[in-house]
């Protein structure tokens, strides 16, 4: 008895204030931004140091092996008279609109295809993958075979079929490569899009479809008013992804035709590294890869507002 | 609102036949439940009716129409799914008012049909919600709507109760019974749990193993069911089955395991001697002087009766009593069965043998 009546007077004098210290220890904050430092110091030193020190350089006189200094909107303005700057512009327009328009409806189209029951199904969706895991640059160099002025296998068989008399040169005009571009760009491009086009068909619950089989729907009223609707979250995700890759594409144009011909297939990417690299202006080819911002920055937008979650996908909320 | 029949359907997925011959009588404005364990074929039946899997052979006719080859819109039927199916980007509305949006309907007829069945399910100030925002009971309650909307020959039900808790699924019980009051309309209804067939059927087919065992109103069956299946599926608790043989010894009675003498009001002809399997409800058990000694295991009062779990012959069997008996663990209770409401079946196949 005698010990449990002196237990408490003992104790309350080990109590002491908390310090600032032991406060800090206990912080779930304090520990949530130790867990966070190393993603975020990759993030700085990886990207957003590297996207700053573009966007100053793009307001230097930089060249290669010379450290620029300030000349305020000098690049910009140059750039705005340079014709050539503009060209690349509407061709990164033409490329990216076109070529994810295509990518969008021909990947819907094989997704749509690839979820319904047929023979070999597992084996055609790992086929449709093949363009995807290919690297770049090797499919561009078969397309570059591919559309050669003189071994093309498509002015072969043309000539062979007796259609054409003369090859075809494709990487010549600026048409014919403005075209050969972008089917390069849909066929590496359409995967990815066929395949999470699919994921998201395939969280479609069946039983949706058989109610909608009774309520009498066709099929094209079934993609039209249940498979659509409910896809739309994640086509915005695949399409903001689509068109952010297709706008800044490189290694497909590099290997293909440079630019060519007469800069009819140059993207800001490659305009950009033909003058900051090639010809060693570090300022102003900064200059033109900043200039890509606003219209990355107007796309994100507009999948930031698609993304938002639709009021049907919001939980047991009253509103 | 129509009749319909279901004549000798099979049906094989493959070389694997799931259904072997079904026939169903389906009256105008029945409600007929397909009640069966899972595998049974149940919820196959149902989907062929439905048009959503096609018939191997045989037919199924609503009204005077073979529907083996009409597409599931044209049969004018309507269902209720296990997990309601409700298009989760639709409002509550526009989920009911599907099907007339796809038939091409004005909106006001559209509205006009939504507002109807919402008032009969008390769904009116649900309409502008999406799925997600409602209880299980309130989808449950709008996957009804949707049927109602169409104004349908049939109902078809496929256990639309088990997503739900246990209390919600006896209201929901009692209001799919009403609304059937209201409406008369056909309903086939297909659930693995024997209480709500009890409750809920005009007829009730029990299914088992791609065949019907047995087809009857829910006390025919439970009173004289025709096989052992049927006997043990029907009724909760289940009936006790003790093993044994007829014997016709001046008076008929049926020795139980263990030589334990068990009440006869008659034997069937030529049984004496006969292996068969006697079987007896929980609450045909009475406590008499005469009755056969158990053993009692578990005693668990419910309030309204007590289960008794005991050993008779080394058997274990359950009674039910209303009365409240304070029996312990070990206690030695006599209990007789009701003679005249004991049922024999046959040992071999199960076949019911008193009539």
């Amino acid at each position: 008895m005698a010990d449990i009546a002196l237990a408490p007077r003992r104790a309350k004098t080990e109590i002491r204030e908390a310090t600032a210290w032991d406060q800090l220890r206990h912080n779930k904050n304090w520990l949530g931004f130790w867990f966070m430092l190393p993603a975020m110091a990759f993030l700085i030193f990886f990207l957003a140091y590297p996207l700053g020190l573009g966007i100053w350089l793009s307001f230097t006189d930089a060249r290669i092996g010379r450290v620029g200094h300030y000349i305020g909107t000098e690049n910009y303005e140059w750039l705005w008279d340079d014709s050539i700057f503009w060209l690349s512009v509407f061709n990164t327009l033409i490329y990216t609109f076109i070529a994810s328009a295509i990518k969008f409806a021909v990947g819907l189209y094989l997704a749509l295809l690839l979820n319904e029951r047929m023979p070999f199904k597992a084996l055609l969706r790992a086929a449709v993958l093949i363009p995807f895991i290919v690297p770049t640059v090797l499919s561009a160099l078969a397309f570059w075979w591919i559309f050669d002025s003189q071994f093309s296998i498509i002015s072969w068989s043309l000539k062979q079929l007796g259609l054409i008399t003369q090859n075809i040169n494709f990487l010549g005009d600026s048409t014919w490569a403005r075209i050969c571009v972008i089917f390069a760009n849909i066929w590496r491009g359409v995967p990815f899009v066929a395949i999470t086009l699919l994921a998201g068909l395939q969280t479609v619950q069946p039983s949706l479809y058989e109610a909608a089989t009774l309520d009498g729907a066709s099929r094209w009223q079934m993609f039209r008013f249940i498979t659509y609707p409910l896809l739309t979250p994640i086509i915005a995700v695949v399409m903001t992804f689509s068109v952010l890759f297709t706008f800044t594409d490189f290694q497909l144009i590099w290997a293909m035709t440079r630019g060519g011909p007469v800069n009819a297939t140059h993207l800001m990417a490659t305009l950009s590294y033909q003058r900051a690299i090639i010809a060693g202006q570090l300022g102003e080819g900064a200059a033109i890869s900043s200039a890509m911002i606003p219209f990355l920055l107007a796309a994100i937008m507009v999948s930031w507002f698609g993304l938002q979650r639709r009021k049907w996908q919001q939980g047991e909320s009253n509103d | 609102m129509s009749s319909v029949q279901i004549r000798d359907v099979r049906k094989s997925f493959g070389n694997f036949e799931v259904l072997h011959g079904v026939s169903i009588p389906i009256e105008d404005g029945e409600f007929v439940v397909l009640v069966g364990p899972s595998g049974c074929g149940k919820s196959t039946l149902l989907r062929m009716l439905a048009g959503l899997e096609n018939i191997t052979s045989g037919t199924i006719s609503i009204g005077d129409r073979v529907v083996n080859n009409v597409q599931p819109k044209e049969r004018d039927i309507a269902m209720v799914f296990q997990n309601y199916a409700l298009y989760p980007h639709m409002t509550v509305a526009d989920n009911m008012g599907f099907s007339l949006k796809l038939r091409g309907a004005k909106a006001e007829e559209i509205s006009t049909g939504v507002k109807r069945a919402a008032e009969i399910l008390a769904l009116t100030p649900l309409l502008e919600r999406y799925p997600r925002q409602l209880s299980g009971g309130q989808r449950q309650r709008v996957a009804m709507g949707r049927a109602i909307v169409r104004d349908p020959q049939v109902f078809l039900f496929d256990e639309p109760l088990s997503n739900l808790d246990a209390k919600l699924r006896v209201a929901m019980r009692t209001e799919i019974k009403e609304l059937h009051q209201r409406l008369k309309t056909t309903t086939v209804y297909v659930t693995h749990d024997q209480i709500e067939a009890m409750t809920m059927a005009d007829k009730i087919v029990v299914m088992h193993d791609g065949i019907v065992e047995q087809m009857g109103s829910p006390l025919e069956l439970y009173d004289t069911p025709a096989n052992q299946f049927v006997a043990g599926f029907i009724g909760s608790p289940a009936m006790n089955f003790l093993k044994g043989n007829v014997k016709v010894n001046g008076a008929a009675y049926f020795e139980g395991p263990n030589g334990i003498k068990l009440p006869l009001k008659s034997a069937p002809a030529n049984s004496d001697g006969k292996p068969a399997v006697y079987g007896v409800r929980p609450e045909h058990f009475t406590i008499a002087d005469d009755g056969a000694e158990a053993e009692i295991v578990v005693v668990e009062p419910t309030g309204s009766e007590t289960q008794v779990f005991a050993k008779l012959g080394g058997e274990q069997v359950v009674a039910v009593f209303r009365e409240r008996h304070l029996f312990n663990p070990g206690d030695k209770v006599r209990l007789k069965p009701d003679p005249g409401l004991v049922h024999l079946f046959d040992d071999a196949t199960g076949k019911r043998l008193n009539s």
